[in-house]
């Protein structure tokens, strides 16, 4: 091939012994080596190969079609199929969980352990987000791993919160509450919140200033007892948060708790019920039940 | 009287681009519109204070847009331009890299402003790399190499000249757009549609350029590195017009909208993409080796029919690899098929350029221990025949399922690209500076071993890295339970590619520092001065003795 129009004296690389094709480029000449054989039979191997695999597989374009092969392998036909074996075979345990009680579900060791790895996939889907992978929650988002529960940690309580949401627009049944902003509407002087704050200090067990504390005393009882209680534990019924747990959702420090009582911060949660399908919402639950503080 | 004339050109050029921005219907394109209008006006202030000098008839050598034409011999010009401007682009390309690959691994690194968020760093450092850098080294390359073989100037006189700095034109539009947030979002083809048409004008002078000094060549035969630079040239030109079609909305905009929608749209984008490495990356790099290689080792290529066949081999197979990056997606089954058998029957093509590069140093083999450059070039062509069996392994589709959309796909890249692509152009670079600048040697030699062992050392931990987490990414996404639940959300796949993506950055860092070093050499290489050192590979007592 190389040397078919060329005519030329032998012009023979010292060196290797082999024949040049006799031009000379710049100083660059190119010997008159064979193709290596072994690169050629690899060469021919993967043809032969990809004519195999076309001859199996969907391969050449037609007008409205393409030739499907002799498997008859199609992607999407696979993935749906693939859909459908996983589906049948979760589907007797997903139809007990669809038609057990929550307080069954639990105390079921099959259907317990089912919808605890169902709710952890779900969780991290949909939860991690704000909640954190680990559930742990951040500022602004609850732990889900601890005792303390504003909504109340009953498996009944939970999936309440979970289907209709926290302060969610478009749902009736969402849990509700709204702390006054008792500085920025003008419900309380500033040195009376300034007062309350170091109750609050007090009563969760951190620094504070007595005579503030002493005068906070009557605004807290006058004001904010009503939803979180005399003693400051809370009511999960109203929504109110424990304030003597060293639990805070929007943090613990002077400055923060004066903060949220001049002008309350109101996290909002979606209502899962209407984005997520029964069953899944429900192994959801007994997931964040399970997690740790589940009542 | 020509360059008078050009200043008048210039300046006409600058005044539309001012008009053009004042009557800009948005802010992106104006503000390009002045950038145009400063680089006009630059060449226009250039050329009216060389203008001054021009009465005498002296052969001008230095780059410039009006440069006075050399009366006779090669014109080397701007391929002394061409070198410059690749190592200068290719530290920024880097540098960007590493700035992006440390975003990665500490999101904070954002900064939180538009311009500094990876979303526009990403384009940045790509474009820099493959086009900037790459694409001046093939610039530079092509020119020198084709006159050399051909024994013929450059045709079309100052048009090589247009086509530089219409190119760093070009660069400098695509990147400013990227900060400023134009793009047409496909990937490696980002550039607004009137910074595509420029592109096209520039590339046409190129092919004109090169085609026309391959016409009038004095020797008989077309030297094996033009065809491929021929190859990648036209390609390339092909690929580009057809992946930009695009309708703008507006003339004076800077949005369009592509031609082709939904999975048509993916097809001849990757068509496009896949291409873009076949001839931008493969075809053009070639080119440079088949010159190089072959110089640096002064010995006879291989073997001219292995030469022949594994290039038609390539570039007819190439073309058709395209759709494996689109595999378990909208795209038909046929098509995916099809993508994935020619990237298997690719593999050999791919690998002939290594063998005839590997080979041509039979014989030869002994330079290693002396000549760090060919040293470069060798690991270059280990780098391409690695990253060449890797593509066509993960076109497989099964093998695809597992290392699509993770960091594995960032690892094979970086492989064909920091060793391959990187390693033989800075063998060029460092062959050509001498030559250009009429120079003993480099200013070190020593120096370039030190720059082939940082590059290699930071390759193998980026690939390593890359290897690792995007094979623990794709692991993890499609790790299920035994209740089938998928365990691991996508957050956590990120959470545990921290420490990979810290050694990447570390491995890209490695490689920047090789780049500084092998910039700093080329600029005291050009500045004429001469490092005192012992030859490489010398016996310790004959240098003792000396």
């Amino acid at each position: 091939m190389a040397q078919s129009t060329d005519k030329h004296e032998k012009d023979i690389d010292e060196l290797s012994g082999i024949d040049t094709t006799g031009h000379s480029w710049d100083g660059i000449k190119e010997l008159n080596n064979p193709l290596p054989r072994w690169w050629v039979y690899c060469f021919y191997i993967t043809i032969v190969w990809a004519i195999g695999y076309c001859i199996f597989y969907p391969a050449i374009p037609l007008i409205n079609s393409a030739t499907p092969g002799v498997l008859g392998f199609s992607t999407r036909a696979n993935v749906e199929q693939a859909m459908v074996d996983a589906k049948a075979e979760q589907a007797g345990v997903i139809q007990k969980i669809a038609e057990s009680e929550l307080t069954a579900i639990r105390d079921d060791e099959t259907l317990f352990q089912f919808a605890v790895a169902g709710g952890e996939s779900a969780f991290k889907v949909h939860c991690s987000q704000c909640h954190g992978s680990g559930a742990a929650g951040g500022e602004g988002y609850p732990n889900l791993n601890d005792d303390t529960w504003i909504w109340g940690g009953t498996v009944e309580d939970i999936h309440w919160s979970i289907a209709n949401g926290i302060r969610y627009d478009g749902n009736d049944e969402t849990r509700w509450s709204e702390m006054p902003a008792f500085g920025r509407d003008g419900l309380l002087e500033s040195d009376q919140i300034a007062n309350v704050t170091d109750y609050i200090m007090q009563i969760s067990g951190q620094e504070f200033d007595a005579a503030g504390a002493a005068a906070g005393e009557e605004v807290y009882l006058d004001n904010c007892a009503a939803c979180h209680g005399d003693d400051g534990t809370g009511d999960i019924y109203s929504g109110a948060p424990n304030l003597v747990d060293a639990i805070w959702l929007y943090g613990g420090s002077r400055d923060l708790v004066y903060e949220q009582i001049v002008n309350p911060k109101h996290g909002v949660m979606p209502a899962w019920g209407h984005r997520l399908d029964p069953v899944t919402v429900k192994q959801l639950t007994i997931y964040v039940h399970a997690l740790g503080g589940g009542e | 009287m020509s360059s008078a004339f050009a200043v008048g050109a210039y300046g006409l050029v600058a005044i539309l681009a001012l008009l053009l921005g004042a009557n800009a219907k948005d802010g992106l394109f104006a503000a390009h519109a002045y950038v145009a209008a400063v680089i006009a006006s630059g060449f226009a202030l250039w050329t009216l204070k060389r203008l001054d000098f021009s009465s005498s008839a002296k052969a001008v050598t230095a780059g410039g847009p009006s440069t006075t034409v050399e009366a006779e011999g090669y014109m080397d010009g701007v391929v002394r331009a061409g070198a410059i401007a690749t190592v200068f682009w290719g530290i920024a390309g880097f540098l960007v890299g590493v700035v992006i690959a440390a975003q990665l691994a500490w999101p904070a690194l954002n900064l939180e402003y538009s311009f500094t968020n990876f979303g526009r760093l990403r384009p940045l450092h790509t474009s820099a790399v493959i086009f900037a850098f790459g694409g001046n080294a093939l610039l530079c390359t092509s020119f020198y190499v084709v006159q050399r073989t051909c024994r013929a100037r450059l045709a079309f006189g100052n048009l090589a000249w247009f086509v530089f700095w219409g190119y760093q034109v070009f660069i400098v539009l695509a990147a400013t757009g990227y900060l400023m947030g134009v793009t047409q979002s496909k990937e490696y083809a980002e550039p607004e549609w009137y910074v595509d048409l420029w592109l096209t004008v520039v590339w046409v002078a190129y092919l004109l350029v090169f085609m026309g000094t391959l016409i009038k060549r004095k020797e008989p035969h077309i030297y094996v590195a033009n065809w491929f630079y021929l190859a990648f040239i036209v390609t390339v030109a092909m690929l580009h017009i057809v992946n930009n079609l695009a309708i703008p909305v507006d003339l004076l905009g800077s949005k369009s909208y592509p031609i082709f929608a939904g999975v048509q749209d993916a097809l001849v984008q990757w068509w496009y993409g896949h291409n873009a490495v076949g001839f931008f990356l493969t075809a053009g790099f070639l080119g440079m080796m088949y010159y190089f290689v072959p110089k640096q080792a002064n010995r006879p290529v291989y073997s001219y029919r292995l030469s022949i066949v594994h290039f038609w081999a390539l570039i007819f197979l190439y073309i058709w690899a395209g759709p494996h990056h689109l595999h378990y997606t909208a795209l038909p089954d046929w098509a995916q098929t099809l993508g994935m058998v020619f990237s298997i029957m690719l593999w050999m093509p791919s690998w002939g350029g290594m063998i005839n590069g590997l080979m041509t140093l039979s014989g030869a083999w002994d330079k290693l221990r002396t000549d760090p450059i060919l040293r470069m070039m060798v690991m270059s062509l280990a780098f391409y025949g690695m990253s060449t069996f890797e593509g066509p392994l993960m076109s497989i589709k099964s093998v695809n399922g597992l290392s699509h959309y993770t960091d594995w796909t960032i690892g094979h890249v970086h492989s064909g690209a920091l060793g391959w692509v990187g390693m033989v152009s800075f063998g060029a670079i460092y062959y050509l500076v001498p030559k250009l600048w009429n120079r003993e040697r480099l200013y070190s030699i020593v120096y370039v071993n030190w720059h082939l062992w940082l590059a290699t050392l930071g390759i193998v931990i980026y690939a390593a890295a890359m290897w690792v987490s995007g094979i623990t990414q794709g692991l993890m996404w499609r790790e299920y339970d035994e209740q089938g639940f998928l365990v691991n959300s996508f957050a956590e796949s990120i959470s545990a590619m921290y420490p990979f993506y810290v050694a990447r950055m570390f491995g890209g860092l490695l490689y920047l520092a090789g780049g500084l070093l092998m910039a700093f050499n080329i600029y005291k290489t050009i500045r004429g001065d001469l490092r005192e050192e012992r030859a490489m590979g010398a016996p310790v007592a004959a240098a003792a003795a000396e």
